[in-house]
Formats: C-alpha cells, sequence, structure tokens
C-alpha cells in the first residue's frame, strides 16, 4: 500500500493534474481574501466591460488638490493617435475613401492605396476627402455615422475641451459647474487617484466582476463535483458489493434496477428530475445530488464484476474458514482490492459531475441564478447575453478555459493512478 | 456405488466414520448451459486415514472439496459429520464445523489477502483456537513454533507481505496455519501442484509429518497418480464428476479395474521415466 502511494506521487501524470489541481485550489482561497465582496453584486453599469484597470475619471481631474503634473514627453501625440484611432474607425475610414473618395477635382483611390495600419496616411486623407455637408447618396444614417466618426476623428487632438467638471452640491440639491483646463502635458500619479478598480476580465452582461464571478463559480462546480461524485461512488460502491457478494436475488433486484438506469441515458434523467424540482428549488446542493443520484451506475456495475471474481478467490474462502463475518470479510478482504478502482472512478466522478451540472445549467437546468455563480451559469449567461457576438470574449473564454482544465487535469489524475494500480494488482 | 459395496471393498475395523457422503450432487448453471461438476457420488472417509481422490483437470475435485468445506451449496445428497447430518445453516454453527475441518487451496498466490501482513494469517488462527485473550509474548511463541514446523524463520516471515514469499513459502506457511487449527480433517488441493519439484516433496512431507504429529485425517487431491500412490492409504478416481474406482492404495494401481484408472496409470510413466534417466546419468558423470 505504501509501496503504492509513493508510485503514485512519482507518476507524471497524476502528479500534473494534481498540482493543476491544487493551484487552481489556490486561487480560490486566495483570491477571495484579495478581493473580498459578493461576486453577484452588479458593479457596472455597462455591460460587457473590457478587461483592464479602471481609474475615476473624477478623481483624476481633481485639481483643486494640485495633483497634476506637467511632463512634456517625446511621441506622446502619436501613441495618443497610435490609442485613439482605433481599428473599427480606421476601417470606417477606409471604407469611406474607397467607396465615396471620388468627386470633380479629386481623384478617386482604389483599395491597395490606402493602408489601414497607416493612420497617418488615413488622417491626412480623410482631412483631404472628407465633407460632412455632402450627401453622395447615402441615407440620413448612413451619413450620420460618418459624421460621428469625424467628431471622433477630430477629438483625437481636441483634448483642451475636456475642461468641465460638476459637484453635487448638497444644499441646493444640483450639480455645481466648475471650470478647469486640461492640457495635453497634463499628468497625475496613479496612486494619487482614490478610486481605481481592476478588473482583470472585464465585467459581464450584468456589469459583474468576471475574475471574481469565476473563482467562486470555480469553488461551487468544485464542490458539486465532489458531492455529486461522492453520493455516485458511494451508491455504485455499496450497491456494487452488495449485489456482487450477496448475490443471488439480491443481486437480481439491484441489477434490475441498474439495467433500468442503464437503459435511460442519464442525461434524460437528469433533466426531468432538474425540471421537475423547479428553478426556485434548486440549489447548487440540490444539483450536486440529483447529479450524483443518476451517475452511480457504471460504478455499479464494474464494482459488482470485480467483486464475483473476488468473492470465489481462495483468499476469500480462507478467510471464511477462519471465522470471519461478512461484514469483515468485504471490508477487509474485497473492498482493499476494489479500493483502486473506486478511486479512480472517483475522480472521473468528479469531473463528470462538473461537465453535468456545466451541460444542465446551459440549458437553463442548473442551480438558481440568484444564489452562487458556477461554471455551468456563467456559460449560460455568456452564451444567453451573446457574449461572443459582442466580441465579449472575457465572459466565456476563461469559463471554457477553466471547464476544460478542470477536467483535463482530473482525467490526468486518473491515468496517473491507473497506470500504477492496474500492473501492480495483477502482479500482486 | 453404495455404500453397501464401500463397506465390502474396504475393511474399516476400529475406525471411526469422519466424514461421508450419499448422493452428493453439484451443478453449476441452468438450462442448456448447465454443467454437471460432480455427479451423485457416494463416500465414506475415516479418522486418521490419508486418502487421494485422483483425476484429471475439471473432473470436479475442486468443487467436491467446495462442497465438504460448506463453501458452496450443495444441490442435491447429503453431508454427514462425525457420523451426524452436517448442519451449517447458521454462522455459529459454520464457525464450529469450520474448526475440524480445514482446508490448503492449489493456488498459494490467491490463497493470501496481499493487503494484511501474513501475521495476521496465523493470528486468525489462534484467534479462532480461542486464543484471542492470551499475552502478545504467547501469541508469538505459538507463532514462532508453528513457522519452525514448516521449517520457516519466524523472525523472517514477520511484518512481511505475502508477494514477498515464494510460492514453496506461502504454501508451507498454510501448513503452520494447519499446525495452529489442529483440525480432525484436512482438505488439500493439490497444494504442490503450483509449486517445483523440490519444494513439492518438502510440502508432502510436512503434510505427513504433521498428520503423524495430531492425527488427522487428510483428504489429498491430486492428478498424478504416483503421488498418490506415494502418500495415500486409499484412493478415489474420480472421472466426469464420478468415482469410477476406489480402494488401498496398493488395490487401485496394482490392480487397476476402471478402463480410466488404467489410462491414468499409463501416464505415469511418462511422467517418471525421465525423471528415471536422468537420475541415472547424473550418477554416471558426477565426479566422484
Ligand atoms: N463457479 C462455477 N461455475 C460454473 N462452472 C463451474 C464453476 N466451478 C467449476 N465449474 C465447472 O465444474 C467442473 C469441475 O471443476 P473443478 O474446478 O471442480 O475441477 P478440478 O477437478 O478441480 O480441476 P483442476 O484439476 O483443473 O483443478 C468444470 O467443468 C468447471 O468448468
Ligand atoms: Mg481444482
Amino acid at each position: 500500500m505504501k509501496n503504492h502511494i509513493r508510485q503514485v506521487l512519482r507518476s507524471g501524470k497524476f502528479m500534473t493534474g494534481f498540482i493543476i489541481i491544487m493551484l487552481i485550489l489556490l486561487l480560490v482561497a486566495v483570491y477571495p481574501l484579495l478581493n473580498p465582496g459578493n461576486p453577484l453584486e452588479m458593479i457596472g453599469y455597462n455591460s460587457f466591460v473590457k478587461p483592464g484597470v479602471y481609474f475615476s475619471l473624477y478623481d483624476s481631474l481633481d485639481m483643486e488638490s494640485r495633483h497634476v503634473y506637467r511632463f512634456r514627453l517625446e511621441g506622446a501625440d502619436e501613441l495618443r493617435i497610435y490609442n485613439k484611432f482605433g481599428t473599427e474607425d480606421r476601417i470606417a475610414v477606409k471604407e469611406w475613401l474607397v467607396r465615396y473618395g471620388e468627386r470633380e477635382g479629386v481623384p478617386g483611390l482604389t483599395e491597395e492605396e490606402i493602408d489601414v495600419d497607416d493612420r497617418y496616411q488615413l488622417l491626412d486623407l480623410w482631412w483631404e476627402h472628407y465633407d460632412p455637408t455632402l450627401r453622395l447618396g447615402m441615407t440620413i444614417a448612413a451619413s450620420r455615422v460618418y459624421q460621428r466618426l469625424d467628431a471622433r476623428v477630430a477629438g483625437i487632438f481636441n483634448l483642451e475641451d475636456y475642461n468641465v467638471y460638476t459637484i453635487w452640491n448638497e444644499e441646493l440639491e444640483e450639480y455645481e459647474v466648475h471650470q478647469t483646463t486640461v492640457v495635453n502635458d497634463d499628468y497625475v500619479n496613479v496612486n494619487d487617484i482614490a478610486n481605481r478598480i481592476w478588473l482583470p476580465l472585464g465585467t459581464e452582461n450584468f456589469g459583474r466582476d468576471v475574475m471574481k464571478q469565476l473563482v467562486h463559480a470555480i469553488r461551487t462546480s468544485l464542490m458539486i463535483g465532489l458531492v455529486a461524485g461522492t453520493i455516485a461512488t458511494a451508491i455504485g460502491l455499496l450497491l456494487g458489493l452488495v449485489a456482487g457478494y450477496v448475490g443471488g436475488i439480491v443481486d437480481d433486484i439491484i441489477m434490475f434496477f441498474t439495467n433500468l438506469f442503464t437503459v435511460i441515458p442519464g442525461i434524460v434523467l437528469l433533466i426531468l428530475i432538474s425540471y421537475s424540482i423547479g428553478q426556485e428549488q434548486r440549489g447548487a446542493m440540490t444539483v450536486a445530488v440529483v447529479i450524483g443520484l443518476t451517475s452511480w451506475i457504471w460504478t455499479a456495475r464494474s464494482v459488482r464484476s470485480q467483486v464475483m471474481s473476488l468473492r470465489s478467490r481462495d483468499h476469500v474462502n480462507l478467510s471464511k474458514l477462519s471465522g470471519h463475518s461478512m461484514p469483515r470479510i468485504v471490508v477487509r478482504d474485497i473492498l482493499p482490492y476494489v479500493a483502486s478502482y473506486v478511486v479512480m472512478a472517483f475522480v472521473l466522478q468528479v469531473s463528470s459531475g462538473i461537465l453535468a451540472e456545466a451541460g444542465l445549467s446551459m440549458l437553463g437546468l442548473g442551480p438558481k441564478t440568484t444564489d452562487v455563480p458556477t461554471l455551468g451559469l456563467m456559460m449560460n449567461w455568456a452564451m444567453r447575453y451573446t457574449a461572443h457576438l459582442m466580441g465579449a470574449w472575457w465572459a466565456y473564454y476563461p469559463v471554457v478555459g477553466v471547464i476544460a482544465l478542470i477536467s483535463f487535469s482530473l482525467n490526468l489524475m486518473n491515468t496517473g493512478l491507473d497506470q500504477v494500480f492496474n500492473p501492480q494488482l495483477r502482479e500482486g | 456405488m453404495s455404500s453397501d459395496n464401500i463397506e465390502k471393498a474396504y475393511s474399516k475395523e476400529n475406525r471411526e466414520l469422519c466424514l461421508s457422503g450419499k448422493g452428493v450432487t453439484k451443478v453449476f448453471g441452468f438450462g442448456n448451459r448447465k454443467t454437471l461438476a460432480v455427479d451423485n457420488v457416494d463416500f465414506e472417509f475415516y479418522t486418521g486415514d490419508l486418502i487421494s481422490i485422483v483425476g484429471e483437470s475439471g473432473s470436479g475435485k475442486t468443487t467436491l472439496i467446495k462442497m465438504l468445506l460448506g463453501l458452496t451449496s450443495v444441490t442435491d445428497g447429503k453431508i454427514f459429520f462425525m457420523g451426524k447430518e452436517r448442519d451449517i445453516r447458521t454462522r455459529q454453527k459454520k464457525k464450529e464445523y469450520w474448526k475440524g475441518i480445514q482446508a490448503i487451496f492449489q493456488d498459494p498466490f490467491s490463497s493470501y489477502n496481499i493487503f494484511n501482513k501474513i501475521d495476521s494469517v496465523l493470528l486468525d488462527c489462534i484467534h479462532m483456537r480461542g486464543g484471542r485473550r492470551l499475552k502478545k509474548k504467547e501469541k508469538i511463541e505459538m507463532m514462532r513454533e508453528a513457522c519452525s514446523f514448516v521449517n520457516l524463520k519466524f523472525d523472517e516471515m514477520t511484518n512481511k507481505y505475502p508477494f514477498e514469499l515464494s510460492g514453496g513459502q506461502m504454501q508451507r506457511l498454510m501448513i503452520a496455519r494447519i499446525f495452529l487449527l489442529r483440525p480432525k480433517i484436512l482438505l488439500a488441493d493439490e497444494p504442490t501442484s503450483m509449486i517445483d519439484a523440490c519444494s513439492r516433496a518438502t510440502i508432502l512431507d510436512m503434510l505427513l509429518k504433521l498428520r503423524d504429529e495430531i492425527g488427522m485425517m487428510i483428504i489429498f487431491i491430486t492428478h498424478d497418480m504416483g503421488l498418490a500412490y506415494y502418500v495415500s492409504d486409499t484412493v478415489y478416481i474420480m472421472e466426469k464428476g464420478k468415482f469410477v474406482e476406489y480402494g488401498s492404495a496398493d488395490e487401485v494401481v496394482l490392480n487397476p479395474k476402471a478402463e480410466y484408472t488404467k489410462q491414468l496409470l499409463n501416464d505415469v510413466p511418462k511422467i517418471h521415466d525421465p525423471w528415471e534417466f536422468s537420475r541415472n546419468r547424473r550418477e554416471v558423470t558426477a565426479p566422484d
């Protein structure tokens, strides 16, 4: 036994999976300490805010306390253009130039002549060609789009205009307008800004912190996996042991139910049970229990067949001849032989429990949405609020990645255990 | 074959009937997958005897043994233990029965629980004989005695796992187990079939020594006619679940009646000839 444990610890596959799981657990344990709070709190007014650090604009305009410093930095304007003249705007500019650039006295431009990445060329061409007064056969809506684009392009350099801010006046119950001037060379120290927030994975459709949600979701999903796996393994082991060892009519009855469950696909049963429980009654633990109750079949079947071959082994006969009771024989002479298999089955059950929850939640049959986030619920929200159409990759790729990583590492652990236990058992 | 015939064929004055059976039958499976493993056999085994049951592979020897031990149910027929029909319906009665009848199995490698240290096998025997309350020192002394009976050193055996022993050592430990249990009947199911010829002789000697020491009856299962002749008083020949011939070893071997027995006897020289040959040759080529 000790020998086996040593071998498991030396197995590369097992250890890789184990270390990944441990790192995930570390994240789950530590992150909420550093960043406490309710993961379902809607902190943003906008949906799908992209990842990054956000500073309070208001606080950085705090001119009164004179936290403004002035630098003359080379290439500042270039960077500004680079940063503010976004890809979509540049493509729109090019499109306009190619389609409407040709007029009397002004030669047209071909697609090849314009490089979307050359911002200066684009800006020059735009100012040279664009005339907001011309309709050029566009609909009003379309021409509005280009007028707004023109305003944005102009705004890249018009930083001096940001010079108004307001303060809420308690007595008058209205905003007081303050005037100040902010110029190109004004800087503030990030540490002087009172309010900022780091959103490593942005926010999702409800304006909630995705990272915080993800960490809590991992914890809930792992719990669901563990509970479901424990229930499934316990039921499967118990029924397998009893059916296999006792045999006869008991075996027939247990196998009747097992076969019944085998014929009905687990996912169908899962959906039916979850549906009948009702949205409000489905807490994460209820879902875990339901998953556990519907996934013990294969454990029971294989434990049973192993026990059936073990029970006629001579060491069991010898144990009987030594006067041991049936429970003792089952626990001491049968259980250790199936233990390694059961551990492996458990690891897989945890993994498939997590996947089952994800599947159920995607169908809208997962835990209720007001309680705790789960990986499946996060997927469901991302899908339902079309994160993929919004280009909000941060709302679903990390979740998918975490699900894949967890089940990958659990399967890796399982393979590692398999390699250690199987040749040994036959040999020993 | 009826018990009358047995009476005529083999005299048994001054001997106590120890284990007997009437119409014992075992059927595995049902329908067209039915196997008749033991087919309506009668037998009478007497105290102190060494009985061999000889038969080829699949003739039902192990099945008969398991029935005698009460490890499998008997499909039909009755088994008598010490003159009375045996009753092993409760666990308590079974436990009592197993104090009188014990076994050594065919395959030493599957006779041990690989997760338990071998000490536990011997301790179980001491506990079964009512030694649960003995002091640890006394228990160790008993185990030491049992080990030395089978030429094993207890200090080398203790705290080891079964897979650290050789097949011969495992089987000898099984004999040590019987030494501690001191049953009236020992069923030895081909205890030497998985072991090399050298340890085979040692194990046979130990079995015989054990019989002399505690005066138990041994039922020795084998498929080797020569071996049966060498060790036993009485020989039963089993073919396809039936006893086709029985009698004293001399009678059966020197004057076989059944066709099957003759066939089995024909096989014996084939095994012994090369051995004889190599022994002669060794005598010739030996340097001194
Ligand atoms: N548990 C079982 N279920 C079904 N058939 C069985 C079972 N055990 C034994 N048999 C059948 O009963 C017959 C006798 O088997 P048994 O093991 O008693 O033979 P054996 O004489 O001990 O052979 P060997 O010398 O190989 O040990 C065989 O045909 C075997 O296939
Ligand atoms: Mg056999």
